[in-house]
């Protein structure tokens, strides 16, 4: 039920807004932030927030909630499903260790107070069963990125330099896969996986093609940026959880040179966690977290996100297909890939961080350097999910971004690797609570283009979490105990306007959003479909016809028309 | 005019395929899909204890038999549509029964072996593009999935490949068959010896001497040779089907074959994957392992989902008499079960949901009738590599579809039990 609501007396954190720290009062009318004269006081509800934190509903950018990768890696991971959240009730049954069923991971987001969650990585031509997903999570608003850095078409148009072709392709492939933006992983090296290879670095040649990775990402960032999307490429690098790979996300970072854009960066790089290792091998890896961070700092055109490692377990799925082998043969664990049309591939491989594996402990250190050392306005809050843990585990993220003294503590239960190969034990720095509601409501919807997410304005959606302290009388360095405690069970979730959650528990179930991104306007897709018709023709094995998703098909959906 | 469809009938969801509406004729069609986009018998009504009555009353039944019961068993799927799926998967966890799908009585091995090491695998697309080596282990495509071998991997042109003469073809299989016919090299095994021939070829490829003349029926120098070829393919595949998930080892069979796919992809690139049976046998393990966790075999008893094939699979759920009453669809038990399970399933009260009638129907205490996806209706099916495809509906009938009896039945249950 749409109720109009008037939060009462919170203590009110809105960083897009200025708004640090303030008691004030928010008022919500038909799933939106409105003026109080907007509201009819004697019809409206009354939630009193006297003494509590008040912010918008968090904002996921990147997390791998639906489609092919996560359902694959339930159906090889029946462990993960015996911890039993729920017994079916007025709610569905809710299940899942890491790994998550649909409905399970709705209300775990909804708990913690986030509204919103990405799929970072929708492999094209299964665009479909990625919207059943997403349509089979309740509680949050969502979308999905596409995947383009190994799709023919692409190392096509960037052999060919025809940019316009490019753009052309992106608009018509975002409209046909129901997508939010240019996904880019392994640019190159998972064609080269085709035949056993990678692209390790930017100059690697992608077999048959002639086109460099530098090419590919160089291009995208072009053409995207012409088309003026949204959200800018989203990259995950080449060289991913390789020792020594810093240099190539640096280097990478730096392809974002000469474009700009007033509302957003025009590179996202993603999870860096996995791309901010030094050393020459696992026997003398380092961090190389500072480096990147001095680069980011420098750069007023690149963000990024953490993609924090958390100890315990984890499940590690990306469209980096010749990474999941690599680490398949590292482990000696179960492994499953799959080779996709002409688009790119995928693996999945189970993991577990375990605090005494010196590796282990020095990649959870790089995440958490990662988030100190670069501005809070650059580097969003994120663990991959569950790449490099659970989502749920963010509330840990948070305390510890804030807290020296408990990263001191979880310092001691670590493999003392950390001490000389990290940079962690010395860093003195502490982001403030309104730093870390940034990097996880205000940024990451700016980072994604989302104008009405992640603020409390007026004209915003009436996604709204309420915690249980005061942000004024918290001692965010010494109460890290009441910080992990209160982020993991929000005393209320509002999702546009509806109560959800109430002092951490279910209350309502509500159906989000899925948005997708229309640029076709923007381009004549006459001018690629010579190209299309002949690569359906020949390479795929479905018909033209049959590719893609109608927005019929998707529950609740929302087109975003490029302007 | 004939118009482009998509053939519901076996897990290569042929979507080049044509039907003419005004002269009822499909086109392009291999036999066995042909024959069920052609004028069939059909259920002509729905019927409760077999008399006619409407899909209102019917429905009514069925859904005061699932309230009534302490533990009813919801079984088929595998030819039915996502979206039908769903609601079934959420109705099983509503009516605390047994959720189990057709693949727990033939690739269900396939699943276990997966949960022990995973799927290397790829899209029937990349297979065409690329594949030079295609080995159809204890699988016979030319008879269970009659376009697949020219769509996808005996004679498929693609990208690297110009058709069937730039592919080796191989047939490892205890008999010859059509597809063995068809293959440049034909194996031929004894009974249930899959494993220690794979086990043999793991060694070979390694590197290692097998220190025996013959394996299963094989000689050395044959399997010396099929490893030599394993190892030298730029890009080969492992086709299995039921002849390798339902001989002695099972799913350890495929576990075997995995670890092989792991051991080559150190020399080359290799991939495996199932010749699944049904046109959305995928989807009916997808369906539940995104809603509640798990492909099949799904206990709700406990009002949350257990797994466990060897007491959740709709045969042992039967033969222990585990259920009090059951809803079959789009399946025929009766004439597939052992005997058994039959036994029981004749004493409890059976709701059965189908286009056509079979031996089912003649133990339904409910039948309703429903319209033929690929057809009549709409909806989400994932071919035999996972590929979603939307079934198109092209002609108007007043059979409901699975998805619209499924919705009202959960309805029904949720004021039945007062929710
Ligand atoms: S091969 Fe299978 S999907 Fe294709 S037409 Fe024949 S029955 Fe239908
Ligand atoms: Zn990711």
């Amino acid at each position: 039920m749409h109720h109009m609501l008037h939060i009462k007396n919170g203590i009110v954190i809105d960083t897009k807004n200025g708004i640090k720290a303030e008691k004030m009062d928010i008022f919500v009318k038909e799933g939106k932030i409105v003026e109080e004269s907007e509201i009819d006081k004697s019809q409206c509800k009354v939630i009193d927030a006297s003494n509590k934190l008040v912010v918008a509903g968090g904002v996921d950018m990147h997390a791998h909630i639906a489609g092919s990768k996560i359902n694959t890696g339930r159906t090889m991971r029946p462990e993960e499903m015996r911890m039993v959240r729920q017994i079916a009730n007025k709610f569905r049954a809710s299940v899942g260790r890491v790994l998550l069923t649909s409905p399970a991971i709705g209300y775990e987001y909804a708990k913690m107070g986030y509204t919103t969650s990405f799929e970072a990585a929708q492999p094209p031509i299964g665009a479909l069963h990625t919207h059943e997903e997403l349509d089979a999570i309740p509680m949050v608003d969502k979308a999905a990125l596409p995947v383009f850095g190994n799709w023919h078409f692409v190392f096509k148009y960037v052999a060919e330099n025809d940019i316009e072709k490019l753009k052309t392709f992106i608009a018509w492939a975002i409209e046909r896969t129901k997508g939010f933006g240019v996904k880019v992983v392994n640019p190159g090296g998972v064609e080269a996986w085709m035949y056993g290879g990678n692209c390790r670095s930017l100059d690697d040649e992608v077999p048959n093609f002639g086109v460099t990775p530098r090419e590919i990402i160089t291009s995208l960032i072009k053409a995207t940026e012409e088309l003026n999307l949204c959200h800018s490429v989203h990259l995950h690098c080449n060289n991913l959880g390789n020792p020594g790979n810093f240099e190539t996300t640096i280097e990478t970072m730096k392809l974002a040179n000469g474009f700009s854009n007033d509302k957003r960066q025009v590179l996202h790089v993603t999870h860096v966690q996995f791309n901010a290792y030094a050393g020459s091998s696992w026997r003398d890896v380092g961090s190389g977290a500072a480096e990147i961070a001095k680069v980011v700092n420098g750069m007023d055109n690149v963000t990024i996100d953490m993609g924090a490692a958390i100890f315990g377990h984890a499940t590690a799925m990306t469209g980096d297909a010749p990474f999941q082998f690599t680490l398949h043969k590292l482990l000696g664990a179960r492994w499953s890939n799959k080779d996709s049309e002409v688009e790119g591939g995928a693996g999945i491989v189970p993991i577990m961080y375990l605090p005494k594996n010196p590796v282990h402990a020095l990649q959870w250190a790089i995440g958490l350097e990662l988030g100190l050392l670069v501005e809070s306005d650059k580097v969003v809050l994120t663990t991959d999910f569950p790449n490099g843990g659970p989502f749920t585990e963010y509330p840990y993220v948070m305390a510890m971004l804030m807290s020296k003294k408990m990263r001191e503590k979880e310092l001691e239960r670590v493999s003392p690797y950390v001490q000389k190969a990290a940079n962690l034990p010395s860093i003195d720095a502490e982001k403030t609570l309104d730093e870390v509601m940034h990097m996880t409501r205000a940024l990451s919807a700016r980072v994604l283009g989302l104008e009405n997410k992640g603020h409390l304005g007026v004209g915003a959606d009436a996604d709204i979490s309420i915690y249980d302290f005061n942000p004024n009388e918290i001692d965010t360095s010494n109460d890290y105990e009441i910080i992990n405690k209160a982020f993991r069970n929000a005393l209320y979730t509002i999702k546009g306007g509806v109560i959800i959650v109430k002092e951490g528990q279910l209350v309502d179930e509500v159906w989000g959003t899925t948005y997708w991104v229309d640029a076709t306007n923007k381009v004549d897709t006459e001018a690629i479909e010579e190209d299309l018709d002949k690569y359906f023709e020949l390479y795929y094995s479905v018909e033209k016809e049959h590719y893609g998703v109608e927005e019929a098909w998707i529950k609740n959906p929302t087109r975003l028309v490029m302007g | 005019m004939a118009q482009k469809v998509i053939c519901t009938f076996c897990g290569s969801v042929c979507d080049d395929v044509e039907f003419d509406v005004e002269e009822f004729k499909a086109k392009k069609f291999c036999k066995l899909g042909r024959s069920k986009f052609s004028k069939k018998e059909r259920i002509k009504a729905p019927m409760v204890d077999g008399k006619e009555v409407s899909y209102e009353e019917a429905t009514q039944k069925a859904a005061e038999i699932l309230v009534n019961a302490k533990k009813p068993l919801l079984y088929g799927w595998a030819s039915t549509v996502n979206e039908a799926i769903r609601l079934g998967v959420i109705l099983t966890e509503k009516v605390r029964g047994v959720y189990d799908q057709c693949a727990s009585v033939c690739h269900a091995p396939g699943t276990l072996a997966v949960i022990e090491e995973g799927l290397p695998g790829a899209s029937l697309g990349a297979i065409k593009n690329r594949a030079d080596l295609v080995i159809f282990w204890g699988s016979n495509p030319m008879e269970a999935h009659p376009r697949h071998p020219l769509r996808y991997s005996m004679s498929a042109k693609g990208l690297l490949i110009s058709g069937r003469k730039d592919r080796k073809v191989v047939v490892v299989d205890v008999r010859k068959t059509k597809t063995a016919k068809k293959a440049d090299v034909f194996v031929q095994i004894k009974p249930g010896y899959d494993y220690p021939i794979i086990s043999a070829l793991r060694a070979l490829i390694k590197g290692e001497d097998i220190e025996v003349d013959e394996v299963g029926g094989v000689s050395k120098e044959q399997l010396k040779e099929l490893a030599e070829m394993m190892k030298s393919a730029k890009y080969g595949v492992i086709f299995y089907g039921l002849g390798v998930t339902q001989s002695r080892g099972r799913d350890r069979n495929i576990e075997n074959a995995v670890k092989l796919i792991q051991l080559l992809n150190r020399y080359t690139r290799f991939v495996i994957w199932p010749m699944r049976g049904h046109y959305n046998v995928v989807g009916s393990g997808e369906v539940p392992a995104w809603e509640v966790g798990y492909q099949y075999a799904i206990d709700f008893s406990r009002g949350y989902p257990r797994f466990s094939p060897a007491e959740f699979s709709a045969n042992e759920v039967l033969q222990r008499k585990d259920c009090d009453a059951a809803l079959v669809i789009a399946a025929d038990p009766v004439a597939h079960f052992p005997k058994a399970s039959v036994k029981h399933l004749k004493k409890i009260p059976v709701i059965q949901i189908d286009p056509f009638p079979n031996m089912t129907t003649l133990v339904a205490d409910v039948v309703i009738p429903s319209a033929v996806y690929g057809l009549e209706a709409e909806g989400t099916a994932y071919r035999m590599d996972g590929i979603p495809l939307r079934v198109k509906k092209v002609i108007d009938t007043e059979y409901w579809s699975d998805e619209k009896i499924l919705e009202e039945l959960l309805k029904k249950v949720v004021e039945l039990r007062g929710e």
